[in-house]
């Protein structure tokens, strides 16, 4: 650091400290200094009770036409039912419009039928100290001539400790035990299959698109059970150099779970031209965190606190494309003591 | 009083109720008893009558939805899904749609429903913040009513999520993800909740119906006859006006005018409600297709009052704490956890802030205009302002888009934005309040016409009865009592 | 965050993703068209050190392919207006320029076709995210262009039947492939580093042309991956799309839960509000 800057971090650290003791004073004087109640709101002595007659047959007139109207149209909510009963906007204006008139129909007689009156009452004293004292006086009555109070109330707490905690016991059969949650069905030699079950081979996964793949014989609900398969140019591949051999043909598996949120990634971008955009890279649709699949899965953007786990791949025999091991690191969103991956 | 004679019969039915029941003596207190008559009073009505509508039409989609995730292959009236695999839990709901006669009509009414309840709460909750109606002795109402909000939203939540379409599937992994990230108990809380590594076990769905629809909505029946049965004790909270006291209620009594208006108001929700279902699409799942792990879509989002969290989410950046290899604290804690815990602490604790900070411990059942306390509206403002920018970031970035700015971009933004523009709120709202209250414009009216203004000393001032408006009659004798000649109880 | 770091609070190095590039392959041949070139005039090479990252996917075996229609005076006028318009970008042997435009050597019609006639190209400023405006040559012209940059040689467009597609399938693929990017009912959305355009004014032969050449940040897709009949059943969804099933009345533009809650708000709950006005005390 130049002494340029030495010297003005100093003034700027002496000014913030002058700063925080002149703004401590100042609090402790507020709080100190005795306080002005907020003002109350005026308080009226005038009579506000009247009570007044509409007296209005027009409005009556209207009530009655509104509530045979209501009725009218529910009426024919009954037909439409019966008639086209899935038609939910004929259905929802009959039903919707009976209710309407009805309540037009209790608003103008409220308004201007009844009579209008304003009245007063009184509200209730709620604190009453002499109520207070002589309920705490029975209360306390209650344990004339105990002797050991003190001990029976810690014995009661105890007792309502325990029961606590045996009520809520029966909650953790709710939860299978968290064993099982580091493995997917994923393993060395299970064969990559799409949605419909049809292996993928090698010579399928061309650069410039995306697959995803679930284990064959597997269950597709699991969430270990999506990856996202893509093929990269070389020049986008930079996999760190454990995971040299992950990729056959820079072809490249990936877990299709992000481990944000758990949401399945599906936007994929891979540029036409790479000088006038960016480099592929997947993208989870529910909070845009982006990952480089060339690189491991490395979080570029977004929230994701960690890579997206990789799965390493090989090619069989017959061309198909197998898992070469497990995952080496969690799948999905992250918990208390997640694994995450080492490089 | 009006020299009818009532009806024989009627003379003959109340005789026998009463001399089996004696509650005439309630039923007359219940017909005399006064509202005050505000409409912002009514907001919370608005709420409950929405919560009418859910109970019945709930009761009539559970009849036919079906609560499992067992794997079925469609073959109903919608084409594009003819063949698909898919839950029966998502196929009942399609058959609802499709093939239940007013099937669609109340499961739309059904959702509208759901999102205009929350809306009424958070309106009513805004009503009575910035009126200061949460003070004693409203403060513990205040309280049930925030614990009411937090179970709405968990209900409309587990309400939309129970379809398993693509959109609310997407939605229940990032719950879980929310719950893993607990520290120390999540991995095992979420496994309690979905009996398993999600999407869970079978019967997560038949669960997840249990709670919503009978543990959630009677916990929160009970809250509102809590709620309302607190309000009737206290009774009602008022604006000062004429005839208007600390001590005394003036409003309209139940009986004509009142119940009639409010059950008019229950009709208008409603009809309104079941028009909207009728007429305006909402949540079409046939669209979205049934929800499998591997699959998602752009643009999926909550319903709205998720979107909090969505924005929350997605507005953090990428700090986890990590030690040596393992994660300990995940991402999704910081904005889908610890945010939302924020905003409550901070909601449910404010009535004691503020009687700590203002000292003022006295009971009040005359309510502020919002321009009366400006540094309490100017707080709220700020507070509000800083959820709805959040909130706007998860929802707006097609919208910010248009204008050529990159998501990157609006992101880098909104994470410094979204603590200096609610700073800039709070010193514009508290201005604003302080030249309002300074020109005494816009005055209070009462059903009758009488307006109250305030005067430049701080009190306040009763016009008489003015056609012409204010101002054009001399003053009326001053009032305003000093604070704390009442009895504050 | 290396193995040294006993604890930390991690965030992860995030290397800011906008212009990310990485050099532009040199002779670099690993995606170049498979095809083989049309006979064209002045003899152009087949490969180039501007060659696009992707080459457009050829029509499987036995598929439909549009006929190109080709003559020496449309190839000629197609020159002269390749050379006002579009040599500055893509050279005058269509050869590229470095870090500015690719070759188009041997990508035959269907690009052209494609960027043509949605109006993405010409495009202004190359660093900027081509994107759909009313077409700036006229069909006569785009045909000559075509011609002219289909004789440089590469593969036959390709195109897509609609009729002969099934629906159910085409929302089953595109959900799998698609809905990630321009969303579930190709309402288009939003990704990191680009705008994802909605479908509703693409017809069916730029869906094909589009899935077989993947423009800008677009995957493309082969044959191998979706064949024709896949490709017909996408392309008559996509058509769909432009009016879906709104069974339950005023679909509010099928995007789901925004214009929702503020249906809910703005006009549910604004219009009980005004109710409550009705019926209750108002201040002035």
């Amino acid at each position: 650091m130049s002494e340029k800057e030495q010297r003005d971090g100093r003034i700027r650290r002496a000014g913030s400290l002058i700063g925080m003791l002149v703004a401590g004073r100042a609090l402790r004087e507020a709080l100190r200094r005795p306080r002005t109640l907020p003002a109350s709101p005026p308080q009226s002595d005038e009579d506000p009770r009247r009570r007044e007659i509409p007296a209005n047959p027009r409005a009556e007139i209207a009530v009655t036409l509104l509530l045979l109207g209501a009725a009218a149209f529910a009426l024919g909510f009954t037909t439409l039912y019966i008639l086209d009963g899935l038609n939910p906007q004929l259905l929802g204006i009959a039903i919707g419009g009976a209710l309407l008139q009805l309540s037009a129909a209790a608003i103008i007689a409220g308004k201007a039928i009844v009579p209008q009156e304003t009245d007063v009452e009184q509200r209730d004293v709620l604190l009453q100290g002499p109520q207070v004292e002589s309920v705490l006086e029975i209360i306390e009555s209650g344990g004339e001539g105990i002797t050991r109070r003190k001990l029976l109330i810690g014995a009661a707490g105890v007792a309502g400790a325990g029961f606590v905690t045996a009520a809520v016991t029966p909650l953790a059969s709710l939860g299978p035990p968290m064993t099982g949650i580091h493995e997917t069905q994923w393993h060395r030699g299970v064969r990559l299959v799409d949605d419909r079950g049809n292996p993928y081979s090698a010579a399928d996964i061309q650069v410039g698109s995306f697959y995803t793949a679930l284990p064959e014989h597997g269950n597709p609900e699991l969430l270990g059970a999506g990856l996202l398969v893509v093929k990269l140019a070389p020049i986008f591949m930079h996999l760190p150099a454990a995971r040299r051999g992950w990729a056959p043909e820079n072809i490249l598996a990936y877990s299709k779970i992000c481990p944000h949120a758990g949401c399945a990634i599906s936007l994929y971008r891979y540029p036409l031209y790479q000088p006038t955009s960016n480099g592929p890279a997947f993208t989870c649709p529910c909070h845009y965190s982006t990952f480089l699949p060339g690189e491991g899965g490395r979080v570029v953007f977004g929230p994701a606190g960690r890579s997206l786990p990789q799965l390493p791949l090989m090619i069989d025999d017959e061309g198909y494309l197998r898992a070469a091991g497990a995952f080496h690191e969690d799948i999905g969103p992250s918990w208390w003591g997640t694994r995450r991956s080492e490089s | 009083m009006t020299g009818r004679r009532l009806d024989h019969r009627a003379q003959r039915a109340m005789r026998a109720g009463d001399e089996r029941l004696g509650a005439s003596g309630g039923i007359r207190w219940a017909l005399r008893y006064v509202f005050p008559d505000h409409w912002s009073f009514l907001l919370g009505e608005i709420a409950l009558y929405s919560f009418i509508v859910l109970v019945a039409t709930g009761i009539y989609l559970t009849l036919f939805y079906v609560p499992s995730d067992a794997q079925v292959v469609y073959h109903g009236p919608y084409a594009l899904l003819q063949g698909e695999t898919m839950s029966e839990a998502y196929s009942s709901v399609l058959h609802i749609s499709f093939s239940v006669p007013a099937g669609l009509l109340i499961r739309q009414t059904h959702h509208w429903a759901a999102d205009v309840f929350i809306a009424a709460i958070v309106l009513h909750l805004m009503r009575v913040f910035f009126t200061g109606a949460y003070r004693k002795p409203r403060d513990l109402n205040w309280m049930i009513g925030l614990t009411m909000l937090m179970l709405a939203i968990l209900e409309g939540f587990a309400g939309y999520s129970l379809v398993d379409d693509l959109l609310s599937g997407m939605g229940l992994a990032i719950a879980y993800s929310v719950a893993l990230s607990i520290p120390l108990i999540g991995g095992q809380l979420g496994y309690l909740v979905w009996g398993g590594e999600f999407p869970g076990s079978g019967s997560f769905l038949s669960r997840l119906e249990i709670v919503h629809v009978f543990l959630i909505p009677a916990a929160l029946a009970t809250l509102i006859t809590v709620h309302l049965a607190m309000i009737m004790r206290q009774h009602h909270s008022q604006f000062p006006g004429r005839g208007r006291r600390e001590r005394n209620v003036v409003g309209t009594p139940m009986w004509p005018a009142y119940a009639l208006r409010s059950v008019g108001l229950l009709f208008a929700v409603a009809g309104i409600l079941f028009l909207a279902g009728g007429l305006i699409q909402i949540n079409p799942i046939w669209q979205w297709g049934p929800y499998h792990t591997y699959l998602s879509e752009n643009g999926a989002q909550p319903d709205w009052y998720i979107g909090w969290l969505i924005g929350a989410l997605r507005l953090m950046p990428n700090w986890e704490l990590a030690v040596g290899g393992h994660t300990l604290i995940p991402n999704p804690f910081w904005g889908g956890a610890l945010f939302p815990l924020f905003v409550f602490v901070v909601m449910y604790a404010w009535p004691a802030i503020e009687r700590r900070v203002t000292g003022d411990h006295r009971r009040h059942d005359l309510l502020d205009r919002p321009r009366d306390r400006p540094t309490r509206t100017a707080i709220g403002a700020a507070f509000l302002s800083w959820v709805v920018i959040i909130f706007a970031v998860g929802s707006t970035d097609r919208l910010f888009y248009r204008l050529h700015i990159s998501y990157q971009a609006q992101i880098h933004f909104w994470r410094a934005g979204v603590w200096v523009l609610p700073i800039i709120v709070f010193f514009i709202t508290r201005s604003i309040c302080r030249a309002l209250g300074r020109s005494g414009t816009h005055p209070l009216r009462q059903w009758d016409g009488t307006l109250v203004v305030r005067r430049r000393d701080g009190g306040f001032h009763v016009l008489a009865d003015s056609p012409e408006g204010p101002g054009s009659l001399p003053p009326g004798p001053p009032l305003g009592t000093a604070p704390g000649k009442d009895s504050p109880l | 965050m290396g193995t040294g770091a006993l604890v930390s609070f991690s965030a992860q190095a995030t290397s800011g993703d906008v212009g990310v590039t990485t050099t532009a392959p040199a002779g670099d041949t690993s995606g170049q068209a498979t095809g083989a070139p049309l006979a064209a005039e002045g003899g152009p090479p087949t490969s180039s050190p501007n060659a696009p990252d992707k080459s457009p996917e050829p029509p499987g075996p036995g598929e439909p392919r549009a006929s190109t229609p080709t003559s020496p005076a449309l190839v000629s006028e197609g020159r002269t207006l390749f050379h006002e318009a579009c040599s500055s970008c893509h050279g005058a042997n269509l050869e590229g320029r470095k870090d500015v435009g690719p070759s188009l050597v041997g990508v035959g019609a269907g690009p052209a076709e494609f960027y043509l006639s949605t109006g993405r190209m010409p495009l202004e400023n190359p660093r900027e995210e081509p994107l759909r405006a009313p077409p700036h040559f006229s069909d006569a012209q785009i045909e000559a262009l075509v011609a002219f940059v289909a004789s440089y040689g590469g593969p036959p467009a390709p195109i897509a039947e609609p009729s002969k597609g099934d629906l159910q399938q085409g929302f089953h693929a595109f959900t799998l492939n698609c809905a990630g990017c321009h969303q579930i009912v190709a309402r288009g959305g939003l990704t990191v580093g680009a705008a994802v355009p909605d479908l509703q004014s693409a017809t069916a032969d730029q869906v094909a042309e589009a899935m077989r050449m993947g423009p800008y940040l677009m995957p493309h897709f082969s044959a191998k991956q979706i064949d024709q009949s896949e490709l017909n059943s996408i392309a008559r969804y996509v058509l769909w799309t432009r009016d879906p099933s709104n069974k339950g009345g005023w679909g509010i533009y099928n995007l789901g839960p925004i214009p929702e809650g503020m249906v809910a708000w703005f006009l549910l709950l604004a219009a009980l509000v005004l109710t409550a006005r009705l019926i209750g005390e108002t201040t002035s």
